[in-house]
């Protein structure tokens, strides 16, 4: 089975979750035995192709008379960038599109002439544009190779997973990672928000992170349940042979938040929980390893409750710093307001440490051993810290069983439910 | 002549409130009473009262030739005088009857006999005053907590006098041998035993109501030729189930209630089996064999053991903690901490914390307040926390001191 799959990023050149989710994806569908065609809009040369063959749309010379082209010249029009369209954003492209948000400073040219468009790859201002760009390259590729299916990952991708469908009249599938409610709350953008839906109303099958993320396609978006499926996430195994073991300096309990200080990841219900933490136990350090537009409020918050000489900002952290930071903690906290599925807790129960997660995420659908609460229900969030601070047994079987489950949720599993899904398609 | 016993249990627990970290040294009331006492009275108006009902008009119906017998956890028994007196009061007209048994067991339906001697007695000698003080009879019979059952408990059980005690008759103990004999414990030669037909007890009790079971519906007429199958050289059918099976595991409109209303007329009628309670069937028959359970057992699960209990490290490390306070609490004096005492006890605060129902087990979710066994563990140990800390700074009497 051959698969054209659309993606916006591949490691090593990722600024977030998506680009390791379609990496992990896709060696587990190597894994069980299909063929992944991957077009990411830009690509580098060093992406790791052992699974896939990378296609770079850059690369792609379109023939503008062909017939099929016109009706997406078109449809091309500029529309202005105003809001965060990005899944999985990290800090330092947020903070360049904040920047350039409020720069004001975008053309437009008019380049259909080309024949080779230049992406920029990024999740820049002229984001817009090249995802209509995408889209007529797209066209091309669907053209010039062989494969049985289109899987289309995330909203960026959709117009072109809708152009390649329209040329070959394959199956399409698109893939939800995130939802522009979990990056958004209720001020969705509704450009973003009609990509999305008119994504998924065309394509022949939706696959949703998470039932949580499905539910809200199903909810939100109003798109029929009957072809929204459920693939969960996985996480890749931990290939560090030595693992390092970083001792305490200061022989006190290291509670963690990792991410983004944003909304959508409920930084001020850690700093509450932690307040409440500390005014039982002193003996507690707080860290927030992560940066965000929550950060000013955050930091004023703590200093009004006057916690400041137990909290620490590490900024963004990256490779072995995440290592070290979970080398160094005790207990891992992801409040999240809405995670569609959320991988940091994996990653923290690889590396050995206990995890409180919110409810509200698409990975406590898939961990038994992890303390779940609402995110909004601060008590019962620092009940669980304390629980994991102070009764031995239970982080003890927290770390044991979740390493045990966390080493067990592999991304062939979740090939295999595609596959599934792929194979009822194409029947 | 054969006998047909049935014993059913009844147990509420104080099942606890959510009590946080910061409720520790502040606040030393642990227990949810709203939810106490509404499921206390739910389940009292939907089985207890009714079937007591029933069971009292069997007996005015068939006197001395229909009897069943009854334990009642002594927590149990409080929140009825509490919340719901005409429970007590049911109990205590079919006490009068003559035909009803009461049976001893701990009163704070605890798990003190995996754990220590002497809390384990104080707690049936409580039980059987209680006992005695609301119903008027001694206890001879004795049943421990969910059945569980080994060597050394029934060694304990025999040194306090009891003649007979119940338990399951789990397969991996009897092996090729029936349920329906009696036999004796290993040790302690006096104490006879009735074990648990645990194939026609979940025919009732979990069966009952399930459309896929090529026997459903069991009618009395269908059960009593079951009876009629048990061959004629066994001596005794023992039905021991928890009593909320009429009214609340089974609803009333499966038709429980009918069925047992129509029972003892067919098993009078068309069967070789008499009533009798668990003491009646222990001084009729001679025991056949002694057997042998070094290991603690139960009526839980597939297993038959007590890993619903003791199964994982959140379990033995509360219980350890919990039971590690016996010496101290010999000195305390101090009724709300006594009290408190016998309430942590309870084995269902050990069951929450179950982990087997990970992969298995609708049955523990079905009875599960709290959404993980987790919670259940963190929530437990807060309160332990805070009632250790409480024992430690009350005043102690000085006598028991070795």
């Amino acid at each position: 089975m051959k698969v054209l799959m659309f993606g916006w990023e591949f490691p090593p050149h990722i600024t977030g979750g998506l680009g390791t989710a379609c990496f992990g994806l896709t060696k587990g569908m190597k894994k069980q035995g299909m063929d992944v065609i991957f077009v990411v809009p830009k690509a580098y040369g060093d992406e790791n192709q052992e699974s896939i063959r990378i296609v770079n749309a850059s690369d792609v010379e379109i023939d503008l008379r062909t017939k099929e082209y016109s009706s997406f010249i078109n449809q091309i029009t500029y529309i202005e960038v105003n809001s965060k369209l990005i899944p999985y954003v990290g800090e330092d492209d947020y903070y360049r599109l904040i920047n350039e948000e409020s720069s004001g400073n975008f053309s437009y040219e008019k380049e259909i002439s080309k024949r080779k468009y230049e992406f920029s790859g990024q999740y820049g201002t002229n984001l817009l544009l090249e995802i209509e760009r995408y889209a007529l390259v797209a066209a091309q590729i669907a053209q010039d190779y062989d494969f049985d299916i289109i899987h289309a990952h995330d909203w960026l991708t959709y117009k072109a997973g809708k152009a390649a469908k329209m040329v070959s009249n394959k199956p399409l599938v698109v893939h939800m990672h995130a939802t522009e409610f979990d990056r958004s709350g209720q001020n969705i953008n509704p450009l973003v928000f009609n990509i999305e839906r008119e994504g998924m109303m065309a394509a022949d099958r939706v696959v949703a992170v998470s039932n949580y993320t499905r539910n809200i396609v199903i909810e939100k978006h109003g798109i029929p349940a009957d072809k929204v499926f459920t693939v969960h996430n996985a996480v890749e195994p931990n290939d560090k042979k030595d693992e390092k073991t970083y001792t305490k300096v200061l022989g006190e309990k290291i509670v963690t938040f990792l991410g983004r200080v944003t909304f959508q990841k409920g930084p001020e219900y850690f700093v509450e929980a932690a307040y409440k933490i500390l005014q039982r136990d002193k003996n507690v350090r707080f860290v927030f390893a992560g940066d965000g537009d929550m950060m000013p409020k955050v930091i004023r918050r703590v200093a009004q409750l006057r916690i400041g000489d137990r909290f620490h900002f590490t900024g963004f952290l990256r490779g072995e710093e995440v290592d070290k930071m979970f080398g160094l903690s005790d207990v891992y906290v992801m409040p999240s307001v809405s995670e569609p599925f959320g991988i940091s807790p994996l990653e923290a129960m690889r590396s050995n440490v206990p995890v409180v997660i919110s409810k509200q995420s698409g990975v406590s659908e898939v961990l038994q051993h992890a303390l779940k609460v609402d995110f909004w229900d601060v008590d019962a969030m620092a009940n669980s810290i304390y629980g994991l601070l102070h009764y031995p047994a239970l982080t003890q079987m927290c770390i044991e069983l979740g390493k045990e489950e966390v080493d067990n949720l592999l991304w062939e599993n979740a090939a295999y439910k595609l596959k599934l899904i792929y194979q009822e398609l194409l029947k | 002549m054969k006998t047909l016993c049935f014993y059913f249990q009844i147990h509420q627990p104080y099942r606890l409130r959510t009590y946080r970290f910061f409720d520790m040294g502040i606040d030393h009331h642990y227990y949810d009473d709203y939810q106490n006492q509404y499921l206390a009275k739910r389940i009292a108006e939907k089985s207890y009262l009714p079937m007591n009902k029933l069971i009292l008009s069997l007996i005015e119906q068939y006197g001395k030739k229909f009897k069943v017998a009854f334990s009642i956890s002594g927590i149990a028994l409080d929140q009825f005088e509490k919340h719901i007196p005409e429970v007590i009061e049911s109990f205590q007209a079919l006490a009068k009857t003559g035909c009803v048994e009461f049976i001893a067991e701990t009163y704070g339906h605890s798990l003190a006999s995996l754990s220590n001697t002497d809390e384990f007695e104080i707690q049936v000698k409580q039980h059987v005053a209680k006992i005695e003080a609301l119903f008027g009879q001694k206890p001879k019979t004795f049943r421990n907590t969910e059945l569980i059952y080994s060597d050394d408990i029934a060694e304990m059980v025999g040194k306090l006098g009891f003649k007979t005690m119940l338990t399951e008759g789990a397969k991996h103990i009897l092996g090729w041998r029936s349920p329906n004999y009696v036999y004796k414990s290993a040790g302690e030669e006096s104490l006879q035993i009735l074990l648990r037909n645990y194939n026609l007890s979940d025919d009732i009790s979990f069966r009952f109501s399930k459309q896929d079971w090529v026997e459903w519906p069991v009618t009395a007429d269908k059960f009593a030729s079951w009876l009629n199958q048990v061959p004629s050289e066994h001596q005794t059918v023992n039905i021991f189930m928890d009593y909320e099976t009429f009214g609340e595991h089974q609803w009333a409109e499966t038709g429980i209630f009918n069925f047992f209303a129509a029972l003892p007329k067919a098993v009078i009628e068309q069967t070789p089996f008499t009533f009798a309670t668990p003491s009646e069937v222990s001084k009729k028959f001679q025991a056949v064999s002694p057997i042998h359970v070094p290991w603690p057992m139960s009526w839980a699960d597939e297993e038959r053991d007590i890993t619903a209990w003791r199964g994982n490290e959140l379990q033995d490390d509360a219980f350890e903690k919990l039971y590690s306070l016996c010496e101290t609490m010999k000195e305390i004096t101090d009724p709300h901490i006594l009290r408190d005492w016998l309430f942590l006890q309870t084995s269902d605060h050990f069951y929450y914390m179950c982990t087997k129902w990970f992969s298995d087990g609708e049955v523990h979710k079905y009875f599960n307040p709290y959404g993980s066994p987790y919670d259940a563990y963190i929530n437990y140990m807060n309160v332990l926390s805070d009632f250790i800390d409480r024992v430690n700074k009350a005043p102690k009497t000085k006598t028991t001191k070795k």
